[in-house]
């Protein structure tokens, strides 16, 4: 399939399942998992970052106007979108001429798992923080980034699993 | 200036990237402030749209609740209805009840087709807007109880400033007429706070909390919820939790509350400066 078409159903369905499906899990009343953010995990790197970077604002962006949230997911995704490169030299030691050839799908399960686990930490720590905006309730903070992230996680590394070709 | 383009193009990611989280800082801070928030808002054509097409399908879960609420509050009303029936005096002789406000209202019907309870800045949004009179300022309850204040209208669709939001301030009082400021401190979405009342205000625990009509938002009277807890410590800062009648989690119905005095009473408390 094309890859703007691919990227681009992609976005609607992750904005679309999350905000109608994810969102109103509320798992023991708070913890909901943001599995939105698999957008930055799956699109391509590449050295030209700035549709990504508008991309990725545009995904945040969305989910803000459903959920009434101002600008705090465009930020927060934002901020992994940016990261991103950053993480892949430091896990996967890839470089700007690797970039055509990476696939997350193809690397190590333990590698992948650290870039996963981190990227998503930080989106939900920013996220949480500025949903909460103030310096009370920081363990409330804590505990819903931990909580949320889990849920994800488990989302995320379920879906690969059933998702992936069988080789 | 040729380094100055030199430095446009090291660096070019990194200032887009900067421009875009200024720009959601912004949205985000302007979010939180009741009078900016304009653009990002659930209230406009296309989210209002998509999430009255969803609350279509999913309100026929509901109907079962629905209904038991509103048999609930017909009871209540027609209660009401009989016990101002048995008052015998009101009937052979005028009675001027000085203690009630003179203010006028209107009731509009709306629902709900988004809720969110689990932030620390909620909103909610309905499905009538400025095409039905709706503006900034309306409050909005239910049958049970208060459920927010309007903050953004489209044409169609109206954001609702939830309770259960960290902004919100609401005048509540005891029935026994001790009032004080209602907020909420982001924690659990069944729970308020009540604090300014007087320290020789007496409060018990299952006491019932209701609006003050000391603004030109709410009506006087709306229920809000029962005292659940009250601080030991008997401070200036004393502060009481409120249990919510309402269960924030679960309402579809609600009314619009106009007050077709406000302008009467905005206009004599901020004077136009000569």
């Amino acid at each position: 399939m094309n890859k703007t078409i691919y990227f681009g159903l992609l976005f609607v369905f992750l904005a679309f399942i999350q905000v109608f499906v994810l969102s109103n899990i509320l798992f023991l009343g708070y913890v909901n998992p943001y599995l939105y953010i698999i957008f930055v995990f799956l699109y391509p790197l590449k050295k030209n970052r700035v549709t990504f970077l508008l991309i990725a604002f545009m995904l945040g962006l969305t989910i803000d106007l459903f959920s009434d949230s101002g600008g705090i997911h465009a930020f927060a995704i934002l901020f992994i979108a940016y990261l991103r490169l950053f993480f892949a030299k430091v896990f996967f030691r890839k470089f700007e001429n690797d970039y055509p050839f990476f696939k997350l799908s193809l690397e190590p399960f333990g590698k992948k798992f650290n870039y996963v686990v981190t990227l998503t930490v930080i989106h939900h720590f920013i996220l949480f923080s500025f949903t909460n905006f103030s310096f009370q309730n920081i363990s409330h903070v804590l505990l819903n980034t931990l909580y949320s992230s889990l849920f994800t996680l488990i989302l995320y590394f379920l879906g690969t699993y059933i998702f992936s070709k069988k080789q | 200036m040729q380094q100055l383009i030199y430095f446009f193009q090291k660096f070019k990611y990194f200032l887009f990237f900067l421009l875009l989280q200024l720009l959601a800082l912004t949205l985000t801070f302007n979010n939180l402030n009741f009078h900016k928030s304009k653009y990002v808002n659930s209230a406009n054509k296309i989210t209002g749209g998509i999430y009255e097409q969803v609350s279509n399908i999913s309100d026929y879960f509901a109907l079962k609740a629905l209904n038991e609420e509103l048999v609930e509050e017909n009871k209540r009303l027609i209660n009401f209805l009989q016990q101002k029936k048995e008052i015998p005096f009101s009937l052979d002789s005028t009675v001027v009840d000085t203690t009630r406000y003179h203010q006028k209202y209107t009731f509009l019907s709306a629902k709900i087709i988004n809720n969110n309870y689990a932030n620390a800045f909620n909103f909610l949004t309905i499905d009538k807007g400025e095409k039905d009179g709706l503006g900034k300022e309306m409050a909005v309850v239910n049958g049970k109880g208060i459920v927010g204040i309007i903050d953004n209208t489209s044409s169609n669709y109206a954001r609702v400033q939830s309770i259960l939001n960290k902004n919100s301030r609401l005048n509540a009082r005891l029935k026994n007429g001790y009032f004080g400021t209602l907020k909420w401190n982001g924690l659990d979405y069944n729970v308020l706070q009540l604090s300014d009342i007087p320290r020789q205000a007496p409060v018990n625990i299952g006491d019932t909390i209701e609006t003050g009509g000391k603004s030109t938002i709410f009506p006087e009277g709306v229920l809000i919820g029962t005292v659940l807890k009250v601080d030991s410590k008997n401070s200036v800062d004393k502060i009481i939790d409120v249990k919510l009648f309402n269960d924030m989690s679960a309402i579809g119905s609600v009314y619009v509350i106009k007050n077709l005095h406000k302008k009467e009473i905005k206009s004599l408390e901020n004077p136009v400066n000569e």
